[in-house]
């Protein structure tokens, strides 16, 4: 037994039954697409978090003998902006803002909703009517128009673009947090446990959330990068960050003066936006079907 | 029908009434006082205590709402403060603009969307299927005002093809349907095709897969029906529902058409919205935002009786 080959160890544990997180997370590695983009996300949220170690030049200091240099340029390999700023190191500092205002409205959408939404669906009756009428109301507004209202009236800032993006989300989260939770409701397992003597609370903490998490949380990844792109869309249009700071839309919006001297640095910014909201597009596809065993 | 219709009706009258409100509150969650956009910096406090009272920025706040739902009842959403031309006249003739446009990109993307989409459901898991779906996921995923961006630099900047900006020769403002306007119409309808063109591709790929699975084809097929018309039968089952997603994304590119409209200066109601932003114009911005969101919640009003006329199944719902 001593002698015990790499194979037979690696084989033990196929024998043992897999739990059904265990089985979608083999799915989600098998999946080339979505390894792709995690490893893409990764790397981009890695440099964004460790830019200040990795040698770049101040993103904040210009200078104006080499405004708008091409990409390429020696010491600049990606060129540099209307300031002279290195874009390199821009972009990457840049991944700091825009991924947070970009992401933290999901997030804070997700809690929200999903408890809106749990509540919701579990009470059901009147607090249903209650909290899903209003969610209605944010319907009536095309999500784009609902943010630029939001932010246009509360003004420019980060604070207000990821207020105005969460009141965005949280209705959209609640639907489909209320749909699953409606779903699951009147199963059997719910059932025992009400019979067991489980109060509302310990019902909706215990049984029904660890069950209703899966399908609400590949929905919020499906989000991100529509947040990413509205977020990016408040900086573009003025009214999320202010400069100099470095963030992905805003720099959009100054190098668009650009286009006619340096147009392809001027649009760099917005690969980096793309990349992170394709990147969370297909990661939620690729979730989507590895949860769906029936496949 | 008639039944059904006038139950939607009623169905959304407390949803406008809701509406109104939100627009109705977007002035009072500016920071500060309504009154510091109309009021000259200079002014002195008479002057300031005569407008709080003409406005009617005195009263309580539901008795506000009361009155200023009452005056938008009878057309009046009071006037710009950087023009002093009534809202209303203003925010109507920029969505005019934005109609065209929004009526361009979704003839462009609809059928864009409707042919990738039947195309790759038909074909599933093939190398069509792919392709397709592929341009699907980068229409949904793409920055459409990069990607703005990005045609005015190939189509303007490097070939010189077509203009960059505005909505017609000499920066007029009128529209007209000759070549010479369509010229500016054409690169911001394609960009604001592009997101309407993958979401619909995409609904109509599940739609059609979903289809095909069914009994019935097996049925029709069984029975030695020809494939072109067994398509004709999915085409007809997928219609209700691919309707909705069609309505939905027109009223999106109506109500959410700020960010191409900046990138390409076109005058409709989203640049009329970025300068009431920025100008700090409220009666503007609310005025635009209440007009958009209506015209919303009409659309999806007419695209429910649509799907009912043309789906027996939902009056019945």
């Amino acid at each position: 037994m001593t002698v015990m080959s790499d194979t037979a160890l690696q084989a033990a544990p196929a024998t043992k039954a897999r739990g059904y997180w265990a089985t979608v997370g083999r799915r989600i590695a098998r999946d080339k697409v979505s390894m792709v983009c995690a490893f893409v996300l990764v790397l981009i949220f890695a440099s964004a978090l460790l830019a200040p170690w990795l040698g770049l030049a101040d993103p904040y200091q210009g200078s104006m003998i080499r405004r708008l240099r091409h990409i390429g340029t020696p010491n600049y390999p990606l060129g540099t902006d209307e300031l002279g700023r290195d874009m390199l190191a821009r972009l990457i500092y840049g991944g700091r803002l825009s991924l947070i205002i970009g992401i933290l409205p999901v997030i804070f959408a997700f809690v929200i909703g999903t408890s809106l939404g749990l509540v919701a669906g579990y009470v059901g009756g009147r607090l249903n009517t209650a909290i899903m009428r209003t969610v209605d109301v944010f319907y009536a507004f095309p999500s784009v128009l609902l943010a630029i209202a939001i932010s246009g009236a509360l003004g420019a800032g980060i604070v207000n673009s990821i207020v105005s993006l969460t009141i965005v989300f949280v209705p959209q989260i609640t639907r489909v947090a209320e749909s699953v939770t409606t779903g699951v409701r009147n199963m059997d397992f719910v059932e025992a446990a009400r019979a067991s003597g489980a109060g509302p609370f310990t019902i909706m903490r215990v049984h029904m959330l660890g069950n209703v998490l899966g399908p609400i949380f590949v929905y919020a990844t499906g989000l991100i990068s529509v947040s990413m792109i509205l977020a990016a869309g408040l900086s573009f249009l003025g009214l999320g960050t202010k400069p100099p700071e470095p963030e992905w839309g805003l720099m959009l919006n100054t190098l668009r003066t650009a286009i006619y001297i340096n147009p392809w640095v001027a649009a760099l910014p917005g690969v980096m936006i793309f990349a992170v909201s394709i990147c969370f597009n297909l990661l939620s596809d690729g979730m989507r079907s590895a949860m769906d065993i029936r496949n | 029908m008639f039944a059904y219709i006038a139950r939607r009706i009623v169905y959304v009258i407390p949803i406008v009434i809701s509406v109104a409100l939100v627009c109705f509150l977007l002035v009072h969650i500016t920071p500060g006082d309504p009154l510091v956009a109309v009021l000259p910096a200079d002014a002195s406090q008479e002057l300031a205590a005569q407008l709080r009272t003409a406005y009617g920025f005195d009263r309580p706040l539901p008795v506000q709402f009361g009155l200023w739902l009452w005056r938008a009842l009878h057309g009046d959403l009071g006037s710009s403060i950087a023009t002093g031309r009534p809202v209303l006249s203003e925010v109507l003739r920029a969505v005019g603009n934005t109609v065209t446009l929004a009526v361009a990109a979704a003839l462009i993307g609809f059928t864009l969307g409707l042919m990738f989409g039947l195309i790759a459901g038909y074909f599933r898991d093939t190398w069509i299927d792919k392709v397709a779906t592929s341009i699907a996921i980068a229409g949904v995923s793409v920055p459409h005002y990069w990607l703005g961006m990005v045609m005015v630099i190939i189509f303007s900047v490097q070939l010189n093809w077509l203009p960059a900006v505005g909505a017609g020769p000499g920066g007029s403002g009128s529209w007209g349907w000759d070549w010479e306007h369509m010229k500016y119409l054409i690169l911001p309808a394609i960009t604001t095709a592009v997101i309407p063109m993958g979401i619909i591709t995409r609904t109509v790929r599940a739609l059609t897969g979903d289809i095909l699975s069914q009994d019935f084809v097996e049925a029709l097929r069984a029975k030695g029906m020809r494939e072109l018309d067994v398509f004709r039968h999915v085409i007809k089952n997928a219609a209700p529902t691919a309707l909705a997603v069609m309505g939905l994304q027109l009223g999106y590119m109506l109500g959410g058409s700020i960010l191409i409209e900046t990138v390409f200066s076109w005058p409709g109601s989203g640049l009329l919205l970025n300068s009431a932003i920025f100008q700090r114009d409220l009666p503007l911005l609310q005025g635009t935002i209440l007009v958009l969101a209506l015209f919303f919640v009409t659309l999806n009003l007419l695209v429910d009786i649509a799907q009912a006329a043309i789906d027996p199944r939902i009056k019945r719902g």
